[in-house]
């Protein structure tokens, strides 16, 4: 009897299991923010009070408002308490909810990540595939030393470098920001791309697509030479198998080879490859949003690092880290999808 | 006009260590509806030969004949497109290994419809009637359910049912079997040999069967071809050769078979099929043959005429003055052996 194609049960057990495993690392995310950023010499109490300083007494009440004056396990317990009811505190700074503040702020981190991933997916796949079939060529060499290049570029020498040439060069790009300052934008969906299309002033389209330029291609940078070398591999080991010589023994003509029999194979490692990129894209997220001044979750990390605002921090990490399993997780089940043996053994 | 005619085929493959020939001045004449053993030990060009004929030679590999036709058609200067309107259509083959040779990634029906829609230019309802008539035809129990079956959810005998759909679904004037039943059970092996043959008897369609197994000949093949190192060594009428091997190489292959040993044990060729570097000068299987001699050892023997088929040894087996002549020659035996 032929097993039916696609198995509910087996995909249900298969999401729980994930699910159960999101719990330590939650508890380890959490342990993680908390400890760290309290290893940083200094409080937000004196971040807040700022050059001028503060006065011992005042300090140690304010110390003893926010409860700094407990023990340190004891700070802990109570975070995590407040954590389990949902509640992940206020800025110390704005005095904003976490929660709000990343939901506001995170439409744009999304936006700039997944313009990288597209971008490194547009060029990497064709790359990686017409190097596999062209293998040895020119191309092939030149696209392997250029992804080795892309891999190893440090992203903060990468963006200084784009913004010296396109920015300051060339003045063809803005070096900062998601947006020309002399537009304002309701935010309907966060993301300015769209938002821009629904707005009354469809121009400022052009100056949303003109701010991403160059962030994309610096966040994107690693991910591309990542999908170009897998995608690359994936293709000369699929290329070498049995079912692609069944298929040119049909007589199919060399384009749905490639295209349809080899790279719906060779996709199932390069799905993996991006799906373990997810982490790095957000880690990647981060820096490229210091440098272009990127007003997403990533430089308001950073700059929660500088202000020691440990709710920020503590929750921005939390979330983010929610965000990068449940991606995963997605990842995993588009895995199942696409390979018909993973799916059924599950 | 005979459906294939090959004449001096050569196929090489450049590698790092020197030109590997891997098919050494093959010729071969097939009649529509005939059925042909190919045998020799792993590594004798049985398969490579076969694909030079589908055009299905790996790069870097280099195909070279004085003529390779199908049907009429020269395939040395055929266009590739022309070349993939015949391939999978009026000759088509399968393979050793059916469930790497399926895509893990599509259904059997997507696999099998596909060849339908390519060159019948079905849509997909009527592939579908069709691939479901096909694996009827086969012997694949409930064929309608298994149209959205993946190649993993199958056994390897059913696989190669499938594989065996996929091939005749054009009606082809020529099926290329390259050691369909090696890589399956023993007790699916016999099945797989009766329906390829019954297969070919239906629709009188040519058979190439490419084994190692003297046996699987035995069962299936009107005329049997030999090769050994790229080359033919012997090449007759089933019966004749079964009867009376006329090449050492054929009589050292049938004392192998299971069936033939001597006091239940069972006759091994000693040695190997030589590869890029031990090539030997003269005869191919010299440094492997009871009879070589020191003639042998440096002239290579061709292929000759000889009681109704044809033979590359200077000695066969049914000459009455062959003893006479392997003394005159100095006999050395084999190195294999001594
Ligand atoms: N793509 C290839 N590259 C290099 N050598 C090859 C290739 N394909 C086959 N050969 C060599 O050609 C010889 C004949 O192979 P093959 O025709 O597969 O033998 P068999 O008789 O077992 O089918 C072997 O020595 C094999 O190593
Ligand atoms: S030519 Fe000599 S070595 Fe070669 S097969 Fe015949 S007898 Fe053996
Ligand atoms: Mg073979």
């Amino acid at each position: 009897m032929a097993a039916p194609p696609f198995s509910v049960l087996a995909m249900l057990r298969f999401i729980l299991t994930r699910v159960s495993l999101i719990i330590p690392t939650f508890i380890g995310i959490t342990l993680l923010a908390f400890f760290l950023i309290r290893l940083v010499p200094g409080d937000p109490i004196e971040t807040l009070a700022g050059e001028r300083g503060i006065d011992p007494a005042r300090h140690e009440q304010l110390r003893k408002e926010y409860g700094f004056d407990k023990p340190i396990i004891v700070q802990y317990g109570i975070y995590l308490a407040r954590v389990l009811q949902g509640d992940l505190g206020k800025s110390m700074i704005t005095q904003e909810p976490v929660l709000n503040e990343f939901s506001s702020l995170f439409p744009a981190t999304i936006e700039l990540a997944l313009c990288a991933i597209i971008f490194a997916l547009v060029l990497g796949l064709p790359a990686g595939i017409i190097a596999a079939i062209r293998r040895n060529s020119i191309f092939d060499h030149g696209v392997m030393g250029i992804s080795l290049a892309g891999y190893s570029m440090p992203i903060f020498w990468w963006g200084l470098i784009l913004i010296l040439l396109f920015s300051v060069q060339f003045d063809l790009t803005p070096v900062s920001g998601r947006i020309d300052v002399l537009y304002y934008i309701e935010p309907i969906t966060g993301f300015l791309l769209i938002d821009t299309l629904l707005s009354d002033e469809p121009e400022a389209f052009w100056s949303a697509v003109n701010h991403l330029i160059l962030p994309t291609i610096v966040l994107g940078t690693v991910p591309l030479a990542v999908i170009a070398r897998m995608t690359r591999s994936a293709m000369l080991e699929v290329l070498g198998e049995d079912y692609i010589r069944t298929a040119k023994a049909k007589g199919l003509s060399r384009f749905r080879i490639v295209a349809l029999h080899a790279l719906r194979n060779a996709l199932i490692p390069v799905v993996t490859v991006i799906g373990l990129q997810i982490g790095v894209l957000f880690t990647g997220a981060i820096l490229t949003e210091t440098i272009f001044s990127w007003p997403g979750v990533g430089k308001w990390l950073i700059d929660a690092i500088f202000r020691r605002d440990y709710p920020v921090l503590q929750g921005g990490a939390l979330l983010l880290g929610v965000v990068v399993m449940s991606v995963n997780l997605l990842v995993d089940l588009a895995y199942g999808l696409i390979n018909p043996r993973i799916r059924h053994t599950r | 006009m005979a459906l294939v005619e090959i004449e001096n085929l050569s196929v090489e493959f450049p590698t790092q260590g020197g030109i590997m020939r891997a098919v050494d001045g093959v010729s071969l004449k097939l009649e529509e509806g005939e059925v042909l053993g190919v045998v020799g030990e792993s590594g004798s060009g049985k398969s490579v030969t076969m694909l030079a004929l589908m055009g299905l030679i790996p790069f870097p590999g280099r195909v070279r004949a004085d003529k390779l036709a199908f049907n009429g058609r020269d395939l040395l200067t055929i266009s590739d497109k022309d070349r993939r309107k015949l391939t999978g259509k009026d000759v088509a083959m399968i393979f050793q290994e059916p469930t790497t040779s399926l895509n893990p990634s599509f259904t059997v029906g997507f696999q099998l419809t596909e060849t339908l829609r390519l060159h019948e230019g079905m849509d997909r309802k009527a592939a579908e009637r069709r691939a479901v008539e096909l694996l009827g035809q086969v012997g694949i129990p409930s064929p309608e359910s298994r149209l959205s079956a993946y190649p993993h959810q199958m056994s390897g005998g059913m696989n190669q049912r499938v594989m065996i759909a996929m091939a005749i679904a054009c009606n082809p004037k020529l099926l290329i079997a390259d050691e369909p039943t090696t890589a399956l059970d023993v007790t699916i092996q016999a099945q797989i040999l009766d329906l390829l043959i019954s297969l070919q008897k239906e629709r009188n369609m040519g058979l190439v069967m490419i084994t190692h197994n003297m046996g699987v000949v035995a069962d299936t093949a009107k005329r049997v071809m030999v090769m050994y190192a790229g080359q033919i060594m012997e090449e007759r009428s089933a019966d004749d050769l079964f009867a009376s091997p006329q090449h050492p190489y054929t009589a050292a292959l049938l004392a192998a078979l299971p069936e033939r040993s001597e006091g239940g044990r069972l006759a091994t060729i000693p040695g190997v099929v030589p590869g890029l570097y031990d090539r030997p000068k003269g005869c191919l299987f010299s440094p492997r043959c009871a009879y070589a001699t020191e003639h042998s050892r440096n002239v290579r023997p061709t292929l000759k005429p000889w009681a109704g088929g044809h033979i590359r040894c200077h000695y066969p087996l049914g000459d009455p003055n062959r003893d006479a002549e392997i003394q005159h020659d100095h006999p050395v035996g084999t190195e294999a052996a001594s």
